[in-house]
Formats: structure tokens, C-alpha cells, sequence
């Protein structure tokens, strides 16, 4: 238990220690390397606009995902109970997945431009619902057929087969893929944050840091971004642990 | 109407498959009286798990009629129990309420104290008492098939379809299996299939063993199994038993095209 947090902890430390070591004895200016001793600074200067930044990159990055999460499980289950529609919508998918987010994010800033929090919640959702979708159909379109007989050979319907057996199979497949779609969706927030003009968020803090040449200030910001990231990433871990905790191995 | 409990008459069946239509039943007749157990068996790819899906009523044959307790089968029924080859157990459920999942379906007067009840009752008969909080991965394959045997059975239903529920485990295990199905039948009042490739198991479990001829199957050979006590294992090692095994391995031959139907069993 207390190598659970001790080793991470320890882990880290090291890292911070190599960072400012690797700084000191190269004897970079803080215009090439900031250290993180020049971090507690930025952060104390700072600190009300990172709590404000950081709130808007959280809402919109959940947000997102939340649109992802209904829009990918409709998409996926779709696919999942007709072949047709997954003969038809596959290549579609997997054709726009496969378009470097970079080049939709300008496109959409310009499509909508101003409308700032509507364009960076579409892009963390567009960047997102894929792997729910495609973990969702497969998850649905592999459930062995003995699976749906036991209840359908007892007159259960398709929706009481799909709310007892479909859905909690599926579950680890999704949360599997919930990973990575929130670590998409962080992406996609912060590329949108960047990218537009008068933008918000930590994005936009870390690009006022670049217009300012306040390099402790851009790592300062890549720090909180870290630490954001690892706590929606938990936070989804945590979910899984609670809904689909069935699916773990049991230490023996 | 006969007094058969599953009757089936001149069922004709073919799967639409994109190399065209593949005739996978041809005139098929099949009949269990009441409280009869029915061993099918035949080659690999005959039409076998297709009997017990017309049977169980998830599928229509093309042509001939199904019938279950004077009732023409039409769609699936809350009186039939099955289980495969692979237990399909809820991994997110414990054993108990994975034996229970058939009551959440099936209309019964059981209060959930009695549906409880009955679950445990019938985990202790197969040998799983002391199991019911446990998951599914916890258990051996054995176990988890005497599970899905127990949940097929709670609802108590009339018709229970086993589809070589005991197919995938050594040989070992599945004797022990054996011996639990003949308890199960002594305290269950229920009409049963079988579906096997193990010969010795038939005559060993069933009363009439019905050998299927190669695809598109039609019934080729019915041995009665007469017994009037309890049987053992020690059963299968009498030449009586021998001798049905040899019959019954030169009929699944002919059914093979491996022998001509006319020879002389070996
Ligand atoms: N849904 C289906 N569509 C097309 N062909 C099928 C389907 N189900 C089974 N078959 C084919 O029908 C034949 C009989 O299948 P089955 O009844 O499962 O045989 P058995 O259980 O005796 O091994 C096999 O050749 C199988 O490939
Ligand atoms: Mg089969």
C-alpha cells in the first residue's frame, strides 16, 4: 500500500532532480531550459489565472468527452447489431480518423470563429468518440452467440439481452478505450486553446507565455497540463475499477 | 397428437449461405416421450446444434413441424433450459446470481427467498455448495459447467437441451460430470437432449441414443438403452456395453461415409 504511492512518489522525485541537475551543469539560461526551481515562482505570480485557465480546459475537455462517450456508444452499438451499417460506416470512421487532427483544428476555428468554447468542446469530441465507437461495435459484434441464447431461448427481448449481458460484457472494452479517448480529448482541447486567437484555457496561458518569452511561465503550464492529465486519467481508472472491476485478474 | 413430449415430424432445414443454400436437416423425426433422455449423435458439422435450436424454438425449419407437449413451437418458450459446450457464465456476476439470471426472465410464482433457495439447492446438488459467492474465473472448468447445468435447471423447466456440455473437459472430470447428471435427473423431473461426441457417454447417460447421418441430416439409427437400476461406471466395462459401443461406433462410420451402410458391424 505504501509502495503504491511511495514508488510514483519517489519516481517523480528523481525526474525533477535530473531536470534541474541536467540544467545546472549545462548552465542553460532559462530561455532554453526553464528548471524547476524557476516553477513555485511562475505558479505564485500566476496563480489565480492557472486556478481560471485550468477550470475552462477541464469543463471543455469533459465536456467533450461526454459528447464522445454518448455519440461514440450510439455509433458503436449501431455498428455492433447490424453488419450493414458496419460495412457502411467503417471505412467512413476510419477515413476521418485517420486525418491529422492538426489540420481540422485551424479549419474549425475559422468556421466558427469566435465562437471559442463551442469550437474547442467540438474538437475534443471529434478527436475522441473513435476509439469508443470502434471498442463498443466490436465489444457488441463478438459477444459469442451462446450469450444471447441462454436469454433468448427463454423469450427475453433484445434490449433486456443487451441492458444483462451486451452492455456489461462490453464494459472493459469501453473503458479500455475511454484511456485513450481522454487523453484524446485533453489533446484536442489544448490544440484548439493554442491555435485560436484570444483563446482560453492553459493553451492559451502557454501561448501568452511564448508572446512574452516567459519560459518558466510555458513550463509552468506544461506541469499543470501533466498533472490535469494524470487526474482525468485516474479518475477514469477509478470508474473502471468500480464498473467493470470484474474484469481484473485476481492477484493468486 | 402422439404422447411424445418433443416430437419433431419431417423437419427439412437448409442455411442460406453465400455459396448458396446448404440443406443441413432432411426429413428429420425425432420423438422423446415424457421424462425420456435422448442422446443425438453424428459427425461433426451434421446438423446437430441446428436440432437444438429448432427445438428450443430460436429458429423455424423450412419445412416440418416441431411440437412441445402438444404445442406447436413457434418462437422461443420459458420451458426449455439450455446449456452448450461453453458455460457462458456473467464473469460480473456471482456464481448464485449467475444460476439465477433465468428467474429475472421467466415469469414464476417463486417469492425471491424460494428462487434463492431453489438456486442453492441445486448448486448443493451438483456439488458447488460453498461456491455461490464465488466468481465464475475462480472456478474450474468442471465446476463452471456443473453452474450453467444448474442454471439451465432453475426455472424448472419441462425440456432441458444439452448441446456436448461436457465437450471440452478431460476425460476425468467428465465422468465425475456423468455421475452428477444421473443425480440431477433422479431429482429433476425434466425431458432431455443430448447432444454428444462421446458414444460412451450416451449410453452411459441416455435411455435412447439416436445416431444422425452426414449432412443434411435425417435420423439413421435408434438404440434403446434399457435399465431398470442405478447406473455405475463399471456399466461402460461390460460387454454389453462393448458391444453397443461397437454398433454405435460402426453406425457414426456409415454416417461418415467411412463404411458402407450395408456392412457388418466389426
Ligand atoms: N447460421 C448459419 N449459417 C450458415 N451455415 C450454418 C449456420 N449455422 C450452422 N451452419 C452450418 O450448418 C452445418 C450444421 O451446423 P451445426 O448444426 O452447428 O452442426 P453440429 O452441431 O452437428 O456440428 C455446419 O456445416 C455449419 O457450418
Ligand atoms: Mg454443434
Amino acid at each position: 500500500m505504501l509502495s503504491k504511492i511511495a514508488v510514483p512518489l519517489a519516481a517523480m522525485l528523481v525526474f525533477l532532480v535530473l531536470w534541474e541537475a541536467i540544467v545546472w551543469i549545462n548552465d542553460w539560461p532559462n530561455y532554453i531550459m526553464a528548471s524547476p526551481s524557476d516553477l513555485p515562482a511562475a505558479y505564485s505570480k500566476f496563480w489565480n489565472l492557472f486556478l481560471i485557465m485550468g477550470w475552462q480546459t477541464l469543463w471543455r475537455t469533459v465536456l467533450g468527452l461526454i459528447l464522445a462517450i454518448v455519440f461514440g456508444v450510439v455509433l458503436g452499438m449501431v455498428m455492433g447489431f447490424s453488419r450493414t451499417m458496419r460495412d457502411a460506416l467503417y471505412p467512413l470512421l476510419v477515413g476521418f480518423n485517420a486525418i491529422p487532427k492538426a489540420t481540422i483544428v485551424p479549419i474549425v476555428a475559422l468556421l466558427f470563429v469566435g465562437a471559442h468554447d463551442f469550437n474547442t468542446v467540438l474538437i475534443a469530441f471529434m478527436i475522441s468518440f473513435f476509439p469508443i465507437a470502434v471498442s463498443v461495435s466490436i465489444g457488441l459484434s463478438t459477444l459469442e452467440p451462446e450469450y444471447r441464447d441462454i436469454l433468448r431461448s427463454l423469450g427475453a427481448s433484445q434490449s433486456t439481452i443487451f441492458w444483462k449481458i451486451a452492455l456489461p460484457k462490453t464494459l472493459p472494452e469501453f473503458f479500455g478505450a475511454l484511456k485513450v479517448a481522454v487523453t484524446l480529448a485533453f489533446i484536442g482541447t489544448n490544440l484548439m486553446e493554442i491555435v485560436s486567437p484570444h483563446g482560453r484555457g492553459l493553451g492559451a496561458l502557454f501561448d501568452s507565455g511564448k508572446t512574452n518569452s516567459d519560459y518558466p511561465l510555458m513550463f509552468a503550464v506544461l506541469i499543470a497540463l501533466a498533472l490535469l492529465g494524470i487526474v482525468l486519467y485516474y479518475i477514469v481508472v477509478w470508474l473502471e475499477r468500480v464498473f467493470a472491476g470484474w474484469a481484473e485478474r485476481q492477484p493468486t | 397428437m402422439s404422447d411424445a413430449l418433443i416430437e419433431i415430424k419431417s423437419v427439412r432445414h437448409a442455411y442460406q449461405t453465400a455459396s448458396g443454400p446448404l440443406p443441413v436437416l432432411d426429413g428429420l423425426e425425432v420423438s422423446v416421450p415424457e421424462g425420456g433422455f435422448v442422446a443425438v449423435v453424428g459427425p461433426s458439422g451434421c446438423g446437430k446444434s441446428t436440432l437444438t435450436r429448432l427445438i428450443a424454438g430460436l429458429m423455424k425449419p423450412d419445412e416440418g413441424e416441431v411440437w412441445l407437449h402438444g404445442e406447436r413451437v413457434k418462437g422461443p418458450r420459458s420451458t426449455v433450459g439450455m446449456a452448450f459446450q461453453n458455460p457462458v457464465l456473467l464473469e460480473w456476476r456471482s456464481i448464485l446470481k449467475n444460476v439465477m439470471l433465468p428467474l429475472e426472465i421467466v415469469k414464476t410464482p417463486m417469492t425471491a427467498a424460494q428462487q434463492e433457495a431453489r438456486a442453492r439447492e441445486l448448486l448443493a446438488l451438483v456439488g458447488l455448495e460453498g461456491f455461490e459467492d464465488k466468481r465464475p474465473s475462480e472456478l474450474s472448468g468442471g465446476m463452471r459447467q456443473r453452474a450453467s447445468l444448474c442454471r439451465s435447471l432453475v426455472h424448472k423447466p419441462e425440456v432441458l437441451i444439452l448441446d456436448e456440455p461436457f465437450g471440452a473437459l478431460d476425460a476425468f472430470t467428465r465422468e465425475d460430470l456423468w455421475q452428477t447428471m444421473l443425480k440431477v435427473k433422479e431429482e429433476e423431473p425434466f425431458t432431455g437432449v443430448l447432444i454428444t461426441h462421446d458414444l460412451r457417454e450416451s449410453i452411459f447417460l441416455a435411455d435412447q441414443v439416436i445416431v444422425l447421418s452426414g449432412r443434411p441430416a435425417r435420423t439413421q439409427y435408434v438404440m434403446d438403452i434399457p435399465t431398470n437400476r442405478t447406473r455405475t461406471l463399471d456399466d461402460l466395462y461390460t460387454p454389453e456395453a462393448a458391444e453397443r459401443l461397437n454398433i454405435l461406433r460402426h453406425q457414426i462410420e456409415i454416417a461418415q461415409g467411412r463404411a458402407p451402410a450395408n456392412g457388418e458391424a466389426a
